[in-house]
């Protein structure tokens, strides 16, 4: 059927015409892009070990028992008390004030971008969000102590509200975090297909109905996830608490008392001339490295949640 | 050591994986030189595909990989001493939607050749003159030579793929491959592209993709049919002169699949 | 139960369509509330920033001056005469170390007297909002506390960026920090912009699906989630102690005993790169993968390098998305405070940083220190500062969006 080309060809020709070449540069090139590829590797790697090594002296000396660690309600290296209680306590106080704001308001204005909002609304009111998410923490601290503070004080008396109290911080924070969690809430809810809402509608369901009965249960694992990173937010947040939270660790369950958390401790001891291998210094690295682990550990576990059910879906 | 072989590019007992999944199985054919060969064949079938591993361009999907054997000149271009990038030099490429370079028209044409090393040599074309001379080959000079320096994205459909043909040859190469290059544009332009097609022919060795029976009886020398096995993976099941295949065809699957297309 | 009899449906769509209404206006309050907040910050921050303030003065510019006069209308023989008649012979042989008093400039000279002899200092600060309400109250208040001045002032001020910090709030400026804070964001972006934009084409152009590349990615994201005071700590164990010889400058001859310790602007720098590097590798990620896969086909199709490419094609279109991204890490960068405390910011300094090894301190972190201060006054000037520091990210969002609208090709 087709004609035979057939012709000779010199091998030693064609072998040079196609022959790998040397091509030094690419190869430095790219050896030199694997190496930044694993630099975030070595990040994760040296804060697990510079962290660890630096609290190792902490917590390997004689008068820590990991028991006391994790229960006792105060703490004071200087005289060998080591309960971490206090510090996890007000973080705790702080996260939960945080989340009763951003929950709630940081939701409903995603339903409602989502689902009310028309186009153009949605288009002013989204940037605001963004503005709001991109205020450093520090001026957050001053709006805490500055406003929200004095203001809790006229409300509830002053001999009620210390100047300095977990209660004020922790609403602020929920305002810091109150965009991150409409924006990937957000997200999650615009995720949902159409159809899905169309075939609510024309059962007859009302706007709410739809969005209570399909649309949320649709979106639960984005909501789950954007909750569960505000959480692992508000645990490390440290300039607010640091400015309007008070210092000293207190062991207190009183959100209008003042109280140190964990990132706010670090932050006040650091701050000062802190000397190296001072039970102090090592001890600020054990509280960073459980914090370190929290906020990993609920970052992860955000990541699975979606991967998890959306698998399902 | 002299080898004999059968056309400018020899497929023997290829099989093409995606992962698990064998897109192609056990082709086997010839690419004559200097003719047009094209690849028809129902959606799916492996026909880009096919196209694709004769230039190493599948390499470039991490799940891919190929078994048997293609050879260029008699020499394999699987091979491990074979870069990749010199295949692809060799046998260029045009694809199904025209995709110039967001560039100057000019630096479209000549971007090619100046990494490929083209050189200034007395007696030989500048690189300005290559450019013309590649426009002039791919009939857009004329319309381009007073714009140059625009975009090569402002240009109307087909004269973007003109210009991307204009970019493949500028790089000397001796086989072009077109994954259905006039899908995209309208009859007119397609028109153009045909024509093109056959006056490259003198020069160059063609392997053009088309879903258009038309497009194929017109412009080729010789045919080759392909479809999907039961499996879903593509086989060769005819291959031969066009006029052969189109007015004779020897197995009954080339005869449904023609007739179905022409009515 | 029986065949014949339909299903009863209730006639509900009137109180459905009242919880509809009622869910949506709950709705539309929380997103109000939301916006109410930002607004309620920032008038906090304005309303701070602007107000009636007493000063009292040390020796009051009147007693300095014959009566009918001002300090600003005498001349530099009569200004000189003053200085020299109040000042200590120890300072005013410091002052006349150069040059004789007579040979300075008029406005130098007010502001020595100012300074040296006057020496103004608050007694008062009252907000914006206060001074507009109670404005009667305020002069009547003032007008018995003898030797003293209610002047409107305004803390933002082009004082407050030019000059250093002060113990007197009156004259105290941001220059310092705002100088830091540019060495500090100059040094992070110089090492994570190639590193991070170099790991974004690594994961985009080179690493396939496999194994590592998926580690590194979920490793990024987990990165990108971890507290910045976490990075303070790495940097205050890496940069500052282990490092200490490096970024201290010692084995450059730069070693003083201040930085010694290797608290400095390299160390800070560096602090925040591993900070914003998850920020730039992520958003390079979005920017490379945004460039469509046909233009990468066609320069492979005539024979091009993985690199040529890149360099080529890849990075020219998606250069835009990657400065945005870039831009916004240097915003972040800007307000970060609690890793630069926590690596030992200084609390007070005055000079400019002389170069990379200087103490350091920045803007957010002079915030910081006057918010936590007692005094009324030095709050006013923090809240002034945050206007600065608002008003340099507002102009650096600007940019990234103005580059967001101008390039958009694909
Ligand atoms: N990148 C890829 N990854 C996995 N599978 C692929 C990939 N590209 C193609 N395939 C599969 O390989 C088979 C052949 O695809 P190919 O694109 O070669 O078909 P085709 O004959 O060119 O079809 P069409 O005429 O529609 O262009 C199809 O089943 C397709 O799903
Ligand atoms: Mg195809």
């Amino acid at each position: 059927m087709i004609p035979s080309q057939t012709k000779l060809i010199d091998e030693k020709v064609t072998s040079q015409l196609l022959k790998k070449r040397n091509r030094l540069g690419e190869r430095f090139i790219e050896s030199t892009l694997v190496f930044c590829g694993f630099i975030s590797i070595f990040i994760t790697l040296g804060i697990v070990f510079e962290l660890g090594k630096e609290a190792l002296p902490f917590f390997s000396s004689t008068d820590f028992k990991l028991i006391k660690f994790l229960t006792g309600t105060t703490w004071q290296p200087q005289i060998k008390l080591f309960g971490v209680l206090p510090l996890v306590m007000a973080t705790l106080t702080t996260t939960v004030i945080a989340l009763l704001i951003a929950i709630p308001f940081g939701i409903g204005i995603a339903i409602y971008l989502s689902e009310y909002a028309s186009v153009k609304l949605r288009s002013t009111i989204k940037p605001t969000l963004e503005i709001l998410a991109g205020i450093p923490t520090v001026v957050y601290g001053y709006f805490a102590l500055s406003f929200v503070t004095p203001f809790l004080r006229v409300l509830f008396g002053k001999d009620v509200v210390e100047i300095y109290n977990t209660a004020s911080a922790g609403i602020v924070m929920g305002i810091l975090i109150l965009p991150l969690i409409a924006s990937m809430s957000e997200d999650a809810l615009a995720a949902v297909p159409r159809s899905l809402r169309e075939a609510a509608y024309g059962l007859g369901a009302t706007k709410i109905e739809t969005t209570y009965r399909v649309v949320i249960p649709a979106a639960i694992s984005g909501l789950a996830a954007a909750i569960i990173v505000g959480i692992s937010r508000a645990i490390g947040e440290t300039m607010i608490v640091a400015l309007a939270a008070g210092a000293g660790p207190k062991f207190t369950f009183n959100p209008f008392q003042g109280a140190e958390t964990m990132t706010g401790h670090i932050v006040r001891v650091s701050g000062g001339d802190l000397s190296y291998d001072s039970i102090d210094y090592n001890s600020l690295f054990g509280i960073s490295l459980l914090l370190f682990f929290m906020t990993l550990s609920l970052n992860m576990l955000s990541q699975w949640v979606v991967r998890k059910l959306s698998e399902v879906k | 050591m002299d080898t004999f072989i059968t056309g400018k590019i020899d497929v023997k007992h290829v099989s093409i994986y995606y992962g698990k999944f064998r897109a192609v199985k056990d082709v086997t054919i010839s690419i004559p030189d200097h003719k047009i060969t094209a690849l028809i064949g129902p959606s799916g079938c492996g026909k880009s595909t096919l196209l694709r591993s004769l230039n190493r361009m599948n390499d470039l999907i991490p799940s891919s990989h190929i078994e048997g054997s293609i050879t260029f000149h008699g020499m394999d271009i699987y091979e491990r001493s074979v870069d990749p990038v010199e295949v692809r030099r060799h046998i260029g490429m045009v694809f199904q939607k025209p995709n110039p370079f967001p560039r100057s028209i000019y630096e479209n044409v000549a971007w090619g050749a100046r990494i490929n090393g083209f050189q200034q040599r007395l007696g030989h074309p500048s690189l300005d003159e290559w450019v013309e001379i590649c426009l002039i080959k791919a009939a857009l000079w004329d319309e381009v030579k007073d714009k140059l320096r625009s975009s090569g994205l402002s240009l109307s459909g087909g004269q973007q793929q003109r210009l991307c043909i204009a970019r493949a040859i500028a790089t000397r190469p001796e086989v072009i491959l077109m994954d259905e290059p006039a899908s995209a544009l309208d009859p007119i332009a397609t028109l153009r592209i045909e024509e093109l097609m056959r006056e490259l022919a003198a020069e160059f060795t063609i392997v053009v993709v088309t879903h258009n029976m038309q497009q194929a009886a017109r412009v080729s020398d010789y045919t080759a049919f392909l479809t999907m096995d039961h499996d879903r993976s593509g086989i060769l099941v005819e291959h031969g002169n066009t006029p052969q295949i189109f007015t004779n065809p020897v197995d009954s699957r080339t005869e449904g699949y023609i007739t179905g297309r022409f009515g | 139960m029986g065949e014949n009899h339909a299903p009863v449906f209730i006639a509900n769509l009137v109180s459905r369509n009242r919880s509809e209404r009622i869910w949506k206006n709950l709705l539309q309050i929380s997103t109000l509330i939301g916006i109410i907040f930002l607004i309620v910050l920032l008038l906090n921050i304005i309303n701070q920033s602007f107000g009636y303030v007493a000063i009292g003065y040390r020796v009051p510019p009147a007693k300095l001056v014959g009566p009918g006069q001002t300090l600003e209308n005498l001349d530099i023989p009569q200004l000189a005469g003053i200085l020299r008649q109040r000042v200590s012979p120890g300072l005013l042989k410091q002052l006349e170390n150069d040059t004789p008093l007579e040979q300075f400039s008029q406005v130098n000279l007010v502001n020595l007297v100012m300074a040296k002899i006057a020496k103004p200092e608050v007694v008062k600060t009252w907000s914006f909002w206060q001074s507009l309400s109670m404005r009667e109250e305020i002069k009547q208040e003032v007008g018995q506390l003898p030797e003293t001045r209610l002047v409107f002032f305004s803390w933002v001020r082009p004082d407050l960026v030019s000059n250093s910090q002060s113990s007197n709030p009156l004259i105290a400026g941001v220059r310092t920090a705002l100088l830091g804070s540019l060495w500090i964001i100059l040094i992070a972006i110089m090492v994570a912009f190639p590193l991070g934009v170099g790991t974004a084409i690594y994961l985009e152009e080179y690493a396939g699906d496999n194994h590592i590349s998926k580690v590194i990615r979920t490793n990024i994201n987990n990165l990108a989630g971890v507290p910045s005071i976490i990075y303070g700590m790495l940097g205050l164990a890496v940069f500052v102690r282990n490092l200490a010889q490096l970024t201290s400058g010692a084995w450059l001859g730069f070693s003083s005993p201040e930085t010694a310790n290797g608290r400095t602007i390299v160390s800070a720098g560096l602090t925040l790169a591993l900070l914003v590097l998850p920020l730039i590798i992520i958003n390079a990620r979005e920017a490379i993968k945004s460039v469509p896969d046909t233009l990468r086909q066609a320069s492979y199709g005539i024979g091009a390098t993985r690199w040529q490419t890149i360099w080529h094609h890849v990075l020219p279109n998606s250069i835009p998305g990657i400065l945005t991204g870039t831009i916004l890490a240097i915003s972040r960068a800007l307000g970060e405070s609690a890793p630069l405390v926590v690596i030992g910011a200084s609390t007070y300094i005055t000079v400019d940083p002389a170069n990379v090894f200087s103490r350091f301190t920045a803007l957010p972190i002079q915030i910081y220190q006057w918010t936590s201060r007692p005094q009324a006054e030095f709050r006013n000037l923090a809240a002034g500062a945050i206007l600065v520091l608002l008003t340099l990210l507002l102009s650096i969002n600007a940019a990234a969006i103005v580059l967001r609208n101008r390039y958009k090709r694909y």
